[in-house]
């Protein structure tokens, strides 16, 4: 278990009034993991992720880092221990008056890196993160994507076990947000850094996360793996989150009665036959039309969404909606469209 | 077109004197001012050594003396002053009251380019397991620099504008000469003179510090 927190809170107080941006939460994020935090604005996000390298002080309850118990911690001691919790903002925050070099050299120099081995472990940082061109660049000069990338190096340059991301896409344009999700990625598998990375994006949780918690007012009201959050979202927060995938708008000319139903099946992982469609056409004696469908990837296991206008006898119907209910791997979805 | 050729070796000496006080002046306001500059904004700054207590204290000093007009601030001083000095008047003598004037000034200064930099930028500093003094000497200092050039350009012409009122304590220099000849005697030609020379000489200061100002832009 690399992250373990116990029951915290955090209470502000500002002005006399009290604002509370964590609820008595509980978390515990495996060794060797990508977790993501989803959740709106103002959720509690950051101030939970400045719990792990104590940026925060939670008001009551415990954070372990790889067994180290933080509020036991202090000065010298704790200053070793962040070294080993790498962290990278969505504002980059990077020193404007020094150059990418000197960015990286600065962490190194605050954890008195051998002397002689400054040099090389910074150009082994520039190359892991594709900037070796750019050492003698000052960030005012790099595009925001090549900002993000110097942050990385410096957050990795001291050998952390741990990489904290607050927002660290949110300021990019989605194809730099993508390439730069690869290399986190890229560093997750390949170094073995345990990532909690938090965002209020699903696709940078779709594209990256291994497991999900979704946070609303201090609270994690939802942890699960992340095709599990998409295919079965159960929170109102959850469902609103993957809500664009269920968005299925049924058309105007539509009649909904007895004889004449919308139904949206859901295909799950490998389970969905490619003749399911066909199998209802021959089992039940019912006119089935496609009217929309999609599939979506997710850590690339298929989520399938295939909505169908079946016309036919009332009874005719229930049998087709209890027999898609039976069938392996395929559930009626619940849609979000409203009909027109 | 003869008074201005009398007057040269007046002006020389004044400049001499000028360039004297001010020198003694900023050394001693940024070698002071720097460090309580500093301080004033890190005792205040919860990311980094807040103490309210210390800053509140720091800034009442600061701020009463900076309320000091410049002449009772110089009577006040006068014991302080003969006893470094060990004299009771002249250029050195002038300094001490001339750099207790700028020490708050430029404090001030400091403490208001630190509030310039980013919190971001110390907290990324702080996450880097960096300690206080090297976040002062890496991050503040050079993020700040613009700021503290100006600040220091700024106290310059202030302590020439001071040094004006130094002619009470025989400190001499160019204001000084503008009020004793010119005001005092309605000696236009040297009054004018000695305007002219401190136009001259802010300009210059002035023109030396944005251009090490702009150069400081990092990149
Ligand atoms: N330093 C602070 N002082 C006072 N209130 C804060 C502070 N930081 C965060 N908060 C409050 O805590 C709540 C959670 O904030 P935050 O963790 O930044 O949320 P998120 O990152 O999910 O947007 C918000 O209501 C915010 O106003
Ligand atoms: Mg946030």
């Amino acid at each position: 278990m690399a992250i373990v927190l116990e029951d915290v809170s955090k209470t502000y107080e500002v002005k006399g009034r009290k604002v509370e941006a964590l609820k008595r939460l509980s978390l515990t994020v495996e060794e060797g993991e990508i977790f993501g935090i989803i959740g709106f604005s103002g959720a509690g996000k950051s101030t939970l992720l400045r719990l792990i390298n104590l940026l925060e002080q939670p008001s009551s309850g415990s954070v372990s880092v790889n067994g180290t118990e933080l509020g036991a911690l202090s000065g010298e001691k704790l200053r070793t221990k962040r070294k080993k919790i790498g962290m990278i903002f969505q504002q980059f925050n990077l020193i404007e008056s020094k150059t990418v070099y000197q960015n990286i050299e600065f962490v190194l120099k605050a954890s008195k890196y051998e002397k002689k081995e400054v040099k090389s472990r910074i150009e082994e940082l520039l190359a892991l993160v594709g900037l070796s061109d750019k050492a003698d660049s000052y960030p005012g000069n790099l595009s925001g994507g090549q900002k993000q990338r110097v942050g990385i190096a410096r957050a990795l340059a001291n050998h952390p076990e741990v990489l904290l991301c607050d927002e660290a896409t949110s300021a990019l344009d989605p194809d730099t947000t993508k390439t730069i999700l690869k290399l986190l990625k890229k560093i997750n598998r390949e170094l073995g850094i345990t990532i909690v990375l938090i965002t209020h994006e699903m696709e940078v949780i779709k594209e990256i996360a291994d497991r999900v918690g979704v946070m609303t007012a201090g609270e994690i009201v939802e942890e699960s793996d992340v095709y599990s959050i998409f295919s079965h979202p159960g929170h109102a927060v959850t469902k609103g989150f993957v809500q664009d995938i269920y968005d299925f708008s049924i058309p105007p000319h539509i009649q909904l009665n007895d004889n004449s139903d919308v139904i949206t099946i859901k295909f799950l992982n490998e389970n969905a036959e490619a003749n399911y469609v066909n199998q209802l056409y021959r089992h039940f004696d019912c006119d089935i039309s496609i009217l929309n469908g999609r599939i979506e990837y997710i850590q690339d296991m298929p989520l399938g969404f295939l909505m169908l206008h079946v016309q036919g006898e009332a009874q005719e119907i229930t049998r087709l909606k209890a027999f898609i209910d039976e069938s392996k791997g395929i559930e009626r979805a619940e849609i979000y469209a409203e009909t027109i | 077109m003869q008074r201005l050729s009398e007057i040269t070796p007046l002006l020389y000496r004044a400049l001499l004197e000028t360039t004297l006080m001010v020198s003694i002046s900023i050394f001693f306001a940024v070698l002071i001012g720097l460090p309580l500059g500093i301080l004033l904004y890190i005792t205040a700054n919860p990311l980094l050594f807040r103490i309210k207590p210390l800053n509140q204290v720091l800034g009442a000093i600061t701020n009463v003396i900076r309320s000091f007009p410049f002449i009772i601030l110089i009577v006040a001083i006068m014991p302080v002053a003969t006893w470094l000095t060990n004299s009771s008047h002249g250029p050195v003598f002038a300094s001490v009251a001339l750099s207790i004037a700028a020490i708050p000034l430029f404090a001030r200064l400091v403490e208001t380019s630190f509030n310039g930099v980013g919190r971001g930028v110390i907290e990324a500093s702080i996450a880097g397991g960096a300690s206080l003094m090297l976040i002062i000497t890496d991050v503040l200092i050079p993020e700040a620099r613009r700021g503290i050039t100006q600040g220091i350009t700024l106290t310059i012409i202030s302590i020439i504008a001071f040094s004006a009122t130094a002619g009470v304590v025989g400190g001499g220099g160019i204001g000084d000469l503008a009020i004793r000849y010119g005001y005092y005697r309605y000696d236009t030609v040297t009054m004018i003179a000695t305007v002219v020379a401190l136009i001259i000489i802010v300009q210059l200061v002035q023109l030396i510090g944005d251009f090490l100002t702009r150069r400081q832009e990092g990149n």
